[in-house]
Order: C-alpha cells, then sequence, then structure tokens
C-alpha cells in the first residue's frame, strides 16, 4: 500500500489493506498458538524419553519395574515399592472418597434448593481451590495427630501417624470437591422429563436417582471419578508431607512408603551427583505421564460406550 | 426395609455427604486461619521482612521473599499463559479450525490439564540441564505458565463456544474480517475468559510441585531474572516440616497469606464476572 491519503478512495484501499494485513499476520499467530498444545505435549514426552534413555539401555524395562531394591547409591533402581505406594493410595483414596463425593453431588443437584444449594456449591467451589499445601499444614496439624494418637493404635497398630492411611484420608479431602463438581454439573444436565416421568410412573425419588439419573448422568460420572483418579495418582505435594518417605513395600496401611511422585521429592537431592539416578527419576516423570495419558484416553473410550449403553 | 424407608435413608445418606464435605471445608479454611491469624497478629511484621541468614533454621526475620517471588513468578506467567490460551481458544472456534482439528487438540489440552504438576517440574528440569542454566525465577515462570496454560485455554474455549453466534453472525454481516470477529466474540465472552484466567492464576500462586525443582527453593531475596527464588507454597512445603516451632509458625503464617489470596482472588472473580457480564449481550447471566 502507499499510504498516501489524498483521494477517499485510496484512503479506503489502504485501510483495507491494513486491516487484510492485519488479519493475515494474526492468523499465523493463532495458528501457531493452536498447535502449541500438541507440540508442548510431544516436546514433553520427548524430552522427558531423551532424558531417561540412559536408565533404560542399562536396565530392562521389566527389571526396574519388578525389582524392589531402591538403592540410588549403589545403583540399584527398582520401581516396585514405589509402584505399589501408588496403587495402594489411589485405591484407599477412591474407595474413601468417590461414594461421599457422588451422594453430595446427589445432594447438591437434587435435594437442595435455593440459597441452601448456591452456599453448599461454592464452599465446594472454594474447597476445589484451596493450594494442596495448605492441606498438608493442615493435616500435619489436625490429622497426623489423631491418626498418631488414636486411630492406629485402636486398630493395633503402632504407627506415628503419617503413612499411606493418612495421605489417603487427606487425598480423599483434596479431590472430592473436584469429583463433586464434575457430577453435579453432569446430574444438572439432565432433562427434567426424566425425573418426572420417572416419579410419574411410582417411583420413590431414591429409586428415580439409582435406576434412571445416575445412568443417564452415568458416562458424565465415571469420567469424574476418573479424572479424580488422575488428580490423586499424580498428586505431589500432599504425599510427600505426609507418607514419611521409606522407600520399601509398604506392609500395612498405616504404614510409610513412597508414591512415584514423592520418589521423585524425596530423592531430589542426590540427583545432580549421580547421573544415573537423574535418568531414573525423570523416567518416574515419562511414567506418570504415560499413565496418565492411558487414564485420558480410557476415560474418553468408555464414556463413548456408556453413552451408548446407557443413552435415553 | 421398604422401599420408602430407603428412600430417607439414602436422603439422610446424601445430606450427611454434603454437610461433612461442608464441615472439612470449614475446618480446614478456621485451621488456616486461626494458627495463621495468631501468628500474624503477635509478629504482623515477619510477612514484610526479608529472611535471615538462618532463615531456614531459626527462623530469624521474615517471608517477604516468598510472597515477592511468588508475584514476580505468577503475574508475568499468567500474563504470558493467558496470551497464548485466548490465542488458542479463538484458534478453535469454528472460524478458524474444522471440527475435527479442534477436537484433537482438546484430547491433548485434556491430557495435559491431567499431567500431574510435578511432570511439568520435571520437564522444566530436563531443559534447565539440556542449557546448562541454573534454576531461577524465570524458569519458575515458565513452568508455572505451561501449568497453567491448558486450565486458561479450557475455560476461554468454553466462554467462547457459549458466546451468543448472533455476535458474530452480526460483525461478519458489517463486512468484518475473521480477526475483528475473534475480538468481538472474545469482548462477548469477556466474564467466562476472566473468570478462567483468575482460576488458572489462583492454581498457579497455590502450586508448590512445579516450582520446587525450577525456581531454585532460595532463602534470599529474588535479586534478578536468572537468580534463584522462592514462592509461598515452596516454602510452607519446606517449613511445615521443621523440627523449630518457630520456623513452623512461619509456615501457618504463610499459609494464612496464601489461603487469603486464593480466597480473595475467587471473589474478585466472581466480582469482575458480574461487572463484564454488561458486555454480554442477553443479560448478565449469559
Amino acid at each position: 500500500m502507499e499510504g498516501s491519503t489524498d483521494t477517499a478512495a485510496s484512503e479506503g484501499r489502504s485501510r483495507l489493506g491494513r486491516r487484510l494485513l492485519t488479519e493475515r499476520l494474526s492468523s499465523y499467530w493463532l495458528q501457531g498458538a493452536g498447535y502449541f498444545a500438541i507440540a508442548l505435549f510431544a516436546f514433553i514426552v520427548l524430552a522427558l524419553l531423551y532424558q531417561s534413555l540412559p536408565l533404560l539401555s542399562e536396565y530392562s524395562l521389566v527389571q526396574v519395574l519388578a525389582s524392589s531394591n531402591w538403592n540410588p547409591a549403589e545403583n540399584e533402581f527398582g520401581f516396585l515399592p514405589a509402584i505399589v505406594g501408588t496403587i495402594y493410595v489411589t485405591a484407599l483414596t477412591m474407595v474413601m472418597g468417590t461414594p461421599i463425593a457422588i451422594l453430595a453431588a446427589i445432594y447438591i443437584a437434587e435435594y437442595a434448593e435455593g440459597r441452601t444449594k448456591t452456599l453448599v456449591s461454592s464452599f465446594i467451589d472454594v474447597l476445589a481451590a484451596i493450594p494442596s499445601v495448605i492441606f498438608g499444614l493442615v493435616a500435619l496439624i489436625v490429622v497426623v495427630p489423631f491418626v498418631g494418637d488414636y486411630l492406629a493404635p485402636a486398630l493395633g497398630s503402632g504407627a506415628t501417624g503419617t503413612g499411606i492411611f493418612t495421605v489417603s484420608l487427606v487425598m480423599a479431602i483434596v479431590v472430592t470437591p473436584f469429583m463433586i463438581s464434575l457430577a453435579v454439573e453432569s446430574l444438572e444436565a439432565l432433562p427434567d422429563e426424566l425425573r418426572e416421568s420417572s416419579l410419574g410412573v411410582g417411583a420413590t425419588k431414591w429409586e428415580t436417582i439409582r435406576i434412571v439419573l445416575l445412568r443417564a448422568a452415568g458416562p458424565g460420572i465415571f469420567s469424574a471419578v476418573l479424572l479424580g483418579f488422575g488428580r490423586v495418582f499424580g498428586a505431589t505435594i500432599v504425599p510427600a508431607m505426609l507418607i514419611g518417605g521409606q522407600t520399601q513395600l509398604p506392609s500395612s496401611p498405616f504404614s510409610t512408603g513412597q508414591t512415584l511422585p514423592t520418589l521423585i521429592v524425596n530423592d531430589f537431592g542426590e540427583l545432580m551427583s549421580i547421573p544415573l539416578t537423574q535418568s531414573a527419576l525423570i523416567f518416574v516423570g515419562l511414567m506418570l505421564v504415560v499413565i496418565v495419558w492411558l487414564f485420558n484416553f480410557s476415560a474418553m473410550l468408555l464414556r463413548r460406550w456408556l453413552q451408548q449403553r446407557w443413552q435415553y | 426395609m421398604d422401599r420408602y424407608a430407603k428412600q430417607r435413608l439414602f436422603g439422610l445418606l446424601a445430606r450427611g455427604s454434603a454437610a461433612l464435605v461442608v464441615a472439612v471445608m470449614v475446618l480446614v479454611v478456621s485451621v488456616t486461619i486461626f494458627r495463621g491469624g495468631r501468628v500474624l497478629l503477635t509478629d504482623p511484621a515477619i510477612a514484610v521482612t526479608p529472611p535471615g541468614s538462618r532463615y531456614m533454621l531459626e527462623g530469624d526475620g521474615g517471608f517477604l521473599h516468598a510472597v515477592l517471588g511468588s508475584l514476580f513468578i505468577v503475574v508475568p506467567a499468567t500474563i504470558a499463559s493467558a496470551t497464548l490460551a485466548v490465542s488458542t481458544a479463538i484458534y478453535l472456534q469454528s472460524d478458524y479450525s474444522s471440527e475435527r482439528f479442534s477436537d484433537v487438540v482438546n484430547m491433548f489440552l485434556n491430557v495435559l490439564w491431567g499431567t500431574p504438576p510435578i511432570v511439568y517440574g520435571v520437564f522444566i528440569l530436563t531443559v534447565i540441564i539440556a542449557v546448562g542454566a541454573q534454576t531461577s525465577l524465570f524458569f519458575g515462570i515458565i513452568a508455572i505458565g505451561i501449568f497453567q496454560y491448558p486450565i486458561m485455554t479450557r475455560y476461554t474455549d468454553e466462554a467462547l463456544r457459549s458466546a451468543p453466534d448472533t455476535v458474530r453472525e452480526a460483525t461478519y454481516g458489517l463486512g468484518g474480517t475473521r480477526f475483528e470477529t475473534a475480538l468481538m466474540t472474545l469482548r462477548a465472552a469477556m466474564p467466562g475468559i476472566i473468570a478462567g484466567i483468575i482460576m488458572g492464576f489462583a492454581r498457579g500462586i497455590g502450586d508448590a510441585a512445579t516450582v520446587l525443582f525450577t525456581a531454585g527453593r532460595s532463602t534470599r531475596m529474588p535479586a534478578g531474572l536468572f537468580e534463584p527464588s522462592t514462592t509461598l507454597p515452596v516454602l510452607i512445603f519446606d517449613q511445615a516440616m521443621s523440627f523449630n516451632a518457630e520456623v513452623r509458625s512461619h509456615a501457618y503464617a504463610a499459609s494464612f497469606v496464601l489461603i487469603v489470596a486464593v480466597l480473595g482472588l475467587i471473589i474478585v472473580s466472581k466480582l469482575l464476572a458480574g461487572r463484564y457480564a454488561r458486555f454480554a449481550p442477553g443479560g448478565r447471566n449469559s
């Protein structure tokens, strides 16, 4: 464009030219931004994979995953204790958290009305936004003494209070509001005709919820639970504060242990000195990414399958 | 048990669960506020005093370095990440990309959203090792920015999708380009976008795992972009398990500051969303 402004026509042309230029330039930028998510994911996986190659060239995958000896100073890298600890924590958390999350979601979506409903759901929003390090701190003040002084002795265990059970209890508190808000969303998206027709044929309110609504909202609730699963699985700060940090196969729910993320946090100090340790801990990061990816993918497939099966 | 008794029982269970969740929330917030408030009331200066030389051992001085570190890391990270997130979300709309492409990107965004923060920390750490740098404020910003990106993108994308189509049609009808149309849609979706950005900010300021290995865990005042620094959550994490009660009390005070900041942000986001609702055609809540 010449940019001269002596006639109206050329002004119009140059202004249009400027607008089109903005359009073109902005679309390059936006396109770049659009591909950023994919590029970021690929870059993360490749970087982690590249850095964990030293470990994998030294030991086979099976060897590393099935060995229970974790002793970086002696070049022994067995992830089994951390893997078992992670499964233990995740399972216990979900057993404690899921029923309460679903029942509370049912309360908010089906029972609560008016101001109570607004109040309770904004409380849950707030709970979901509290940083996990604060849950860890409050747990150190409240839950650890409770478990150590009352619960563990009552069940005949000499635990100090930090350990797998404590972590699971606190993680259940951390993850519940997250699952509740997703479950409430899918319950509230259901059309009222479902409720009306079920009540109309003589079902009680609970039968309506159990037989009709929980199935219709089933795909959404399932993916809420699976996403919660992923959250617990990758939780770092709360386990690192409360699990006790001993890399051993846990013998009881009250024993101390290690999860995959806490392995990274607790052994970080040795990371720079022994090169293979660095590679091993980065491999843990890679495992976390891959498993979360599998979780997400299976959640998507399951959701699709359930939607077909329980469609209304 | 007949079906009416069952209905009453499960009604009670549902109420009980909700009451339990609310009670836990009240407990967590009030323990934090009381413990932290007590420390801050007896010695309010620790929030604005730089740390002393033996801070982690004896708790001399205060945690101003962590407050400033949090601000210096999370504010730039939020600005950078929000710019990128809004751009991505615009590109995902039907004006720019096909349904198929945006489905694929959304799948990746879901995976990134679900990725544990510690993985971002480890990832940035591998980058630091690869370029031979040291942990610093700069890498903390990048780590938090990456962590916030999927969160903000999902919120923005949802807000743009729920913006009324009439805005888009009217702008195209007046001869607007795609970019001009996108700006108008952005304006109509502003309440949702602001809420998303503030959510991202709140998540970023509360996250410890991403900055644990990237920002440097320093116990001195942040000195520059490429110097080590720390944030409030990392400080709380390090001090909470200290054997020195004085040091632990600083963790309580810091968590008070953090929880007030997060709760304040939520309130601000609600207020701002209401304020920006006037740009949204069709009423306050659309």
